[in-house]
């Protein structure tokens, strides 16, 4: 029995064609079109970002919703594989970077964050809840740290400028289109990559070890092993996005590795909401625009922008409190109570 | 459909319509650190910047002035988004960013990527900003962090008479520059750096640093701003620390002298350099401190301006002069602009500055000692003026460029 407010496989929305509500075809065709309805801030700036933090969060969400392992170290893995792109590939500090072509210097990213994704998934599976937490937020709270006192490989509290996107086929991958393109085309690989494992055997397995592992080991399967895996998985997810990231900020400092980054990915996955993939998508929508527009707000309101913190604090608490399964929660309340009790939500 | 290409057309006459009030009115982005450990730094340096804007009355080369404010943190990552925003987003027409070292070389990396923008930087003051592949597109009407040291390794070799000094520096790009500026007088002439200690920007527990300091060195330089120093100087009157204080421009500041408690009053009699002097007698400066202390409530500021309020106040007044004297024409992608605030002289309040070829400010700078006034207030009184200060400290060009730039370990400590 899954346990309340857990995720299982069947409350995640059906890949198959005649499942897909009309909701969401008409997201994916607004998302598709955006290039012709937004402005380039909006396109890279909001949904950018946005795509990039959700499958980061994304990440996150596969581990605690899925796996029941709530890691901190998801912004960390993912910053790794921006780092290893700025150190292997081009940057602005040359006499650190390697100026290894792109289409060598990413995958090897990739896989590098990959590795050190396992490694961190390696230390904490063994652990279980609040310890879970406290040792990968050990483990990014030690990268941090690292990033910013090392000079010679990391590049100190400057890190690395002028990591560019490459440019391929005639096309600058970082000028606003392509880019968004970019972060939509990987944000939707990794979303039907989560879809599709949970419900192959690996992700119904995870999930059994969620809620009851000791049964799953006495019925044969190898807790520990599958845990690793989900690490692995994971972090596989991240990577990539923290490349997006070093190459939507043109840098990569410690400053997006720190501890205030590594929570705000929890609470993107949280006020999103655990339950689907779709969750830390809305989350990273709202936290992008407080974070964007907060102080605009309000000065817009005649208030001094000094404390648009608050109003961060605020938007994300009034959240948690009314809803504790995130916005997705909210929403699929909303929908439960318009449709009766028999329609919507299906639980 | 129709819906969308109502919505599109709704758009599309909203974009019309800001278009033709932005004709009248010129838009100009700020940011500041107005979250993190520079935040009292950030609001003093809004302070200046509104002191700007009153004098010009919300006005310059005859266009109503609208002003976006975004927060950074000190951090490049912060800097680069804030800036992006007010360009891409808010489109604004010019660009007075950003406050501090790191985020000035993120900017102006940024500035190369957008040539139709200026960008004034507003108070950073790390040397490669504008030493190092400079971008045509940024003004820096602030001098650097060495050059804010200009006078203070004499003075104290040959005034105070120290010999050896340690020093403690926040570990980034500002830090690294003012222990540079420092070095090469003070080891020039014959001065001795034993040991450099660097703390991450945001530490709180100084411990270990306080009780790694040395005890056979002259005087102790500290090179910390914000909520780190009053960290610092907290923890080390707590020791029962009694060394000598030689201050950076940022640490003998009003952001730190003004704090509460009791901790400041070490640093009473300490020898520092900095862009301004609260006590100077000069008729501009006291006019400004006037302005300054008339145009906000006594809790609502401190006893004497910043660096930090001069500096925007600075950055905002060359932005503006130079508007007013091209009637606010910038529809020539900023030329006429660029060349006019090349030529401009600003004839500051900390003295007369003007900008180098590589658009750098060259100007004035004072080497103080921490008084008592009257009031009880902890100021920085002048006890030498240094006129004319330029990038590279006055040694010639390729004599300067030999010292290498600014890091933990360089410049050497040796005579140049």
């Amino acid at each position: 029995m899954a346990r309340p407010g857990l995720p299982t496989a069947t409350t995640a929305p059906a890949t198959g064609a005649g499942g897909i509500s009309p909701a969401a075809w008409i997201t994916a065709l607004v998302l598709l079109f955006m290039p012709a309805l937004a402005s380039d801030f909006f396109l890279v700036q909001v949904f950018g970002w946005t795509l990039i933090l959700g499958t980061i969060a994304l990440s996150l969400q596969f581990l605690a919703g899925y796996g029941g392992m709530v890691s901190l170290v998801q912004m960390t893995v993912a910053g790794f594989a921006g780092y290893m792109v700025a150190i292997l590939g081009t940057s602005g500090l040359g006499q650190i970077s390697l100026g290894w072509p792109f289409w060598l210097a990413v995958p090897v990213a990739i896989l590098l964050a990959v590795v050190f994704g396992t490694l961190s998934g390696a230390l904490a599976v063994r652990t279980a809840g609040i310890y879970t937490i406290m040792i990968t937020l050990a483990i990014a709270a030690a990268f941090f740290y690292f990033t910013r006192q090392n000079e010679t490989v990391f590049g100190g509290f400057l890190g690395f400028n002028g990591v560019r996107a490459p440019v391929f086929w005639g096309i600058d991958w970082r000028s606003p289109v392509p880019f968004y393109y970019l972060c939509l085309g990987w944000a939707a690989i990794a979303f039907g990559l989560v879809t599709w494992v949970i419900r192959a055997p690996f992700g119904l397995a995870l999930q059994g070890i969620r809620d009851n592992p000791r049964r799953m080991a006495a019925l044969g399967f190898d807790v520990t092993a599958h845990r690793i895996a989900a690490y692995a998985f994971a972090a596989f997810l991240a990577a990539p996005a923290g490349i997006l990231l070093t190459w939507l900020n043109g840098q990569i400092a410690p400053g997006t590795v720190g501890i205030g980054p590594v929570i705000d990915i929890l609470v993107i996955a949280v006020v999103g909401g655990l339950g689907r993939p779709i969750g830390p998508f809305i989350g990273a929508l709202l936290y992008v625009l407080l974070r964007l527009f907060a102080l605009d707000l309000l000065v817009a309101l005649g208030l001094s922008g000094q404390r648009f913190q608050l109003l961060i604090g605020i938007g994300f608490l009034l959240t948690v409190l009314f809803s504790p399964d995130g916005i997705l929660g909210l929403w699929e309340r909303a929908q439960q109570r318009w449709a009766g009790p028999s329609g919507g939500g299906g639980r | 459909m129709k819906k969308m290409l109502l919505a599109a057309t709704a758009l599309a006459s909203l974009a019309l319509v800001a278009a033709a009030e932005a004709a009248e009115k010129l838009k100009i982005g700020v940011t500041a650190t107005l979250e993190g450990t520079y935040t009292v730094l950030g609001e003093d340096g809004m302070r200046g910047f509104e002191l700007a804007l009153r004098k010009w009355n919300r006005k310059a080369g005859g266009k109503d002035l609208e002003i976006v404010v975004v927060s950074t943190d000190t951090t490049p990552d912060s800097a680069v988004r804030a800036v992006r925003k007010l360009v891409e987003q808010d489109k604004v027409d010019l660009v007075i960013s950003p406050l501090s070292g790191s985020e000035g070389i993120a900017v102006r990396d940024y500035a190369h990527t957008q040539p139709q923008m200026t960008f004034v930087n507003a108070a950073s003051g790390a040397m490669e900003t504008t030493f190092v592949n400079p971008a045509p597109n940024f003004f820096r009407w602030n001098m650097d962090g060495a050059q804010w040291q200009a006078g203070l390794g004499d003075y104290i070799y040959n005034n105070k008479g120290y010999r050896k000094l340690a020093t403690v520096g926040e570990d980034y790009s500002f830090v690294y520059t003012q222990v540079f500026g420092l070095a090469v007088e003070f080891c020039g002439l014959g001065g001795q750096i034993t040991q450099r200690f660097w703390v991450p920007l945001g530490t709180k527990d100084f411990a270990s640093i306080i009780a790694a300091l040395p005890d056979d060195v002259d005087a102790i330089y500290l090179g910390l701003g914000g909520a780190d120093a009053v960290n610092f100087l907290n923890q080390y009157a707590q020791a029962g620390g009694n060394a000598k204080i030689v201050g950076g421009s940022i640490m003998v500041d009003q952001t730190v002298l003004s704090s509460k408690g009791r901790a400041k009053e070490i640093l009473k009699g300490a020898v520092a350099a900095s862009g301004v002097a609260d006590t100077w007698e000069d008729p501009r400066w006291q006019a400004f401190v006037k302005a300054y202390r008339d145009a906000f409530p006594p809790d609502k500021r401190f006893a004497s301006p910043s660096l930090l309020a001069v500096n925007y106040y600075n950055s905002a007044s060359a932005v503006f002069t130079t508007l007013d004297l091209i009637n606010g024409d910038l529809s020539d992608g900023h030329k006429k602009f660029r060349e006019t605030m090349a030529k401009l002289e600003l004839d500051a309040p900390n003295g007369k500055i003007r900008l180098d070829q590589n658009r750098q400010a060259i100007g004035t700078n004072f080497v103080t000692e921490v008084i008592e006034d009257a009031q009880g207030n902890l100021v920085s009184k002048v006890v030498k003026v240094v006129e004319n200060v330029n990038q590279t400290l006055g040694l010639p060009l390729d004599k300067f460029k030999a010292l290498g730039l600014p890091s933990r370990t360089n410049p050497e400590c040796k005579k140049y």
